[in-house]
C-alpha cells in the first residue's frame, strides 16, 4: 500500500520460531525468579525508542488478541508500524485497555491503577506493564516471595518516587494486580502481583 | 516454500505459533499467580485425552532446540505413556531425550515426582486430568471460582474432616490439597501425598496442564506448599516400611508388582532412573 513504508519497515525475527521461543523463555524465567535479572540477548534492530529487549518480548508474546499501550515517546509511527506489522497487534490508546502496556521510561511509567487489574474470578485478566530503563541493580528494594529462595534486592535507575508505594498497594489487592517487567540492555527482570515489600527494619 | 523439497514436516514441537504465544501468556500469569487455575484455548492434540495431553501443550510451548526432554508416567521412563510422548517430541522437536534425571531440563511427568532433587535450571510439566480440587465438591464451575476468589475452602477441610470421622484419619492418599503460599487451594495432580512434601519450596519451576479441562497452573521455585491438615490431626507423608527388592531402597516410593498366579509380589521403585542408578551407573 504504502511504498515509502514498506522501505523504512525494519525486519522481525530472523528464525521467528527460536526467537520467538528463547524470548519466551526469558520471561518465564524472570517471572518465576522475581527481582533477579535474566540475560536477555537479542539480534533485533528495533525502531527507535523501542528498545530490541522489548520489541523482542512483544513478537514473542503479542498477537491479534493481545492489545498493546505505548506511551507518548513510542507512539510513534515507525514503532506502532513495526509491531503491527510483525505481530499483528492492536495498538490501544487507553492503557485500562491494553494486555501489554509500554513504558519507555520509568520516571513517566503510568500509575498502575490506570491498568487492567484482572477481577478475584480472573485475576489472570490483567495488564503486563513493560518498563524500559537503562540498567537493572541488585539492590535498593528488598522482596520476598514465590521465586525467591529467602530474599532479593532490586531496583532501576530513575524509580518514581511513588515506586515503592504502588507495588505495596498492587501486592495488597492479590490475586488481582499488574506483573511487571524491567527491561535494560540485554537483561530483563519480573516484579509479578506475587512479590511482597520487606519493610526495613 | 522451502518445505516444498522436504517432506511434510510439523512446526518445531507440533503446536503452531499463534497456539503456542497463547499458551506461553497462559504460563506467565500462572507464575504470576501461584495456584491460580488460568484458563487457556486447549488445542486438540494427536492423542486423546488422558494421555496427557495438557503436559503436552505445556511441554511443546516452553521446549527450545536446546532442551533436554525426560518423560515420566507413575515414575518410569519406559511405560507406554512416557514412550509415546518422549518419541512425539523426539519426532516433532528433535530434541535430546533422556531418562536420568540429573541431566533432564524439561521432565513432563504422569503422577509422580523424581526421587531426585530438582535444580534451578530445571522444568517440571505435570499432566493433570481435573485441575480444580472443589470439583467433587462442587459440580458448578461459577461457583467453584467464586469460592477461589473469595478463599472459601470450608468445604475442603470438611472433606478432609469426614475423612477422620469415618476411618479415624485422612484417609485422602492422592491428589492430596495444597495451599500455595497461603492463598489458593490447588490439586497437585493425582501424586501420592508422599511427593506432596517435594514440592514445597522446590528449586525447579512446576507447570500443570490440563487439556481437556483447559486450565494451566504453576508453582514458582521456592513457593511455599502447604498439604491442607488440622492441628490434632497433622499431615503425615505415606510411610512405606518396605525396601525395593531391586535396589535396596528405602525411603522412596514403591509399586507393587504381581510376579505370578499364585499370589506372588515384589515391592519395586516406581522411579525407574532412581533405581537404575542405585543398582550402578553401568545399567543402560
Amino acid at each position: 500500500m504504502e511504498a515509502h513504508a514498506s522501505q523504512t519497515l525494519l525486519p522481525g525475527f530472523a528464525d521467528p520460531v527460536a526467537d520467538a521461543q528463547r524470548a519466551f523463555k526469558a520471561v518465564m524465567q524472570a517471572m518465576s525468579r522475581p527481582a533477579r535479572a535474566v540475560p536477555f540477548e537479542v539480534a533485533l534492530t528495533a525502531p527507535a525508542p523501542l528498545s530490541p529487549v522489548v520489541a523482542a518480548m512483544l513478537l514473542a508474546l503479542a498477537d491479534y488478541e493481545t492489545p498493546i499501550w505505548l506511551d507518548v515517546p513510542l507512539r510513534n509511527q515507525a514503532v506502532v508500524q513495526f509491531l503491527s506489522f510483525h505481530s499483528g497487534a492492536r495498538i490501544v490508546r487507553e492503557p485500562e485497555e491494553a494486555v501489554f502496556a509500554v513504558a519507555s521510561d520509568p520516571a513517566t511509567m503510568p500509575p498502575l491503577m490506570l491498568l487492567r487489574q484482572g477481577t478475584p474470578e480472573y485475576p489472570d485478566r490483567s495488564t503486563t506493564l513493560i518498563v524500559q530503563v537503562a540498567a537493572l541493580r541488585a539492590e535498593g528494594l528488598r522482596f520476598e516471595g514465590p521465586g525467591i529462595k529467602r530474599e532479593a534486592q532490586f531496583s532501576f535507575p530513575g524509580a518514581p518516587s511513588r515506586f515503592a508505594a504502588e507495588l505495596a498497594a498492587n501486592r495488597a489487592q492479590f490475586p488481582c494486580g499488574v506483573d511487571l517487567i524491567f527491561a535494560a540492555p540485554g537483561a530483563i527482570a519480573a516484579l509479578p502481583r506475587s512479590v511482597r515489600l520487606v519493610k526495613e527494619a | 516454500m522451502s518445505t516444498s523439497t522436504t517432506r511434510t514436516t510439523y512446526n518445531f514441537a507440533y503446536l503452531d505459533e499463534q497456539t503456542k504465544r497463547m499458551i506461553r501468556r497462559a504460563i506467565l500469569k500462572a507464575i504470576a499467580v501461584p495456584g491460580y487455575q488460568v484458563p487457556f484455548a486447549s488445542r486438540e492434540m494427536p492423542m486423546p485425552y488422558g494421555w496427557g495431553t495438557g503436559g503436552v501443550q505445556v511441554t511443546a510451548s516452553i521446549l527450545g532446540k536446546d532442551d533436554v526432554l525426560k518423560v515420566i508416567d507413575q515414575g518410569a521412563d519406559d511405560t507406554t505413556n512416557a514412550v509415546s510422548i518422549r518419541k512425539f517430541f523426539e519426532k516433532t522437536a528433535g530434541v535430546a531425550t533422556t531418562t536420568h534425571t540429573g541431566e533432564a531440563t524439561v521432565i513432563q511427568t504422569r503422577h509422580r515426582i523424581p526421587e531426585q532433587p530438582l535444580g534451578e535450571n530445571q522444568v517440571l510439566v505435570y499432566q493433570v486430568p481435573i485441575p480444580e480440587p472443589l470439583r467433587f465438591l462442587e459440580p458448578r464451575e461459577p461457583e467453584t471460582r467464586r469460592m477461589h476468589a473469595l478463599e472459601e475452602y470450608g468445604l475442603m477441610h470438611v472433606k478432609l474432616y469426614e475423612d477422620i470421622a469415618r476411618h479415624g484419619h485422612i484417609a485422602t492418599t492422592y491428589a492430596y490439597p495444597v495451599k500455595v503460599d497461603g492463598r489458593y487451594v490447588m490439586d497437585p495432580s493425582p501424586t501420592p501425598k508422599f511427593d506432596n512434601p517435594k514440592m514445597d519450596h522446590c528449586a525447579a519451576l512446576q507447570l500443570f496442564g490440563a487439556g481437556r479441562e483447559k486450565r494451566i497452573y504453576a508453582l514458582p521455585p521456592y513457593t511455599r506448599v502447604e498439604s491442607l491438615d488440622f492441628e490434632d490431626h497433622p499431615f503425615e507423608r505415606t510411610h512405606i516400611a518396605a525396601r525395593c527388592e531391586l535396589c535396596g531402597s528405602a525411603g522412596v516410593y514403591l509399586d507393587e508388582v504381581v510376579t505370578d498366579d499364585k499370589g506372588g509380589r515384589m515391592f519395586v521403585c516406581s522411579d525407574t532412573d532412581h533405581c537404575e542408578k542405585q543398582r550402578g551407573e553401568g545399567t543402560p
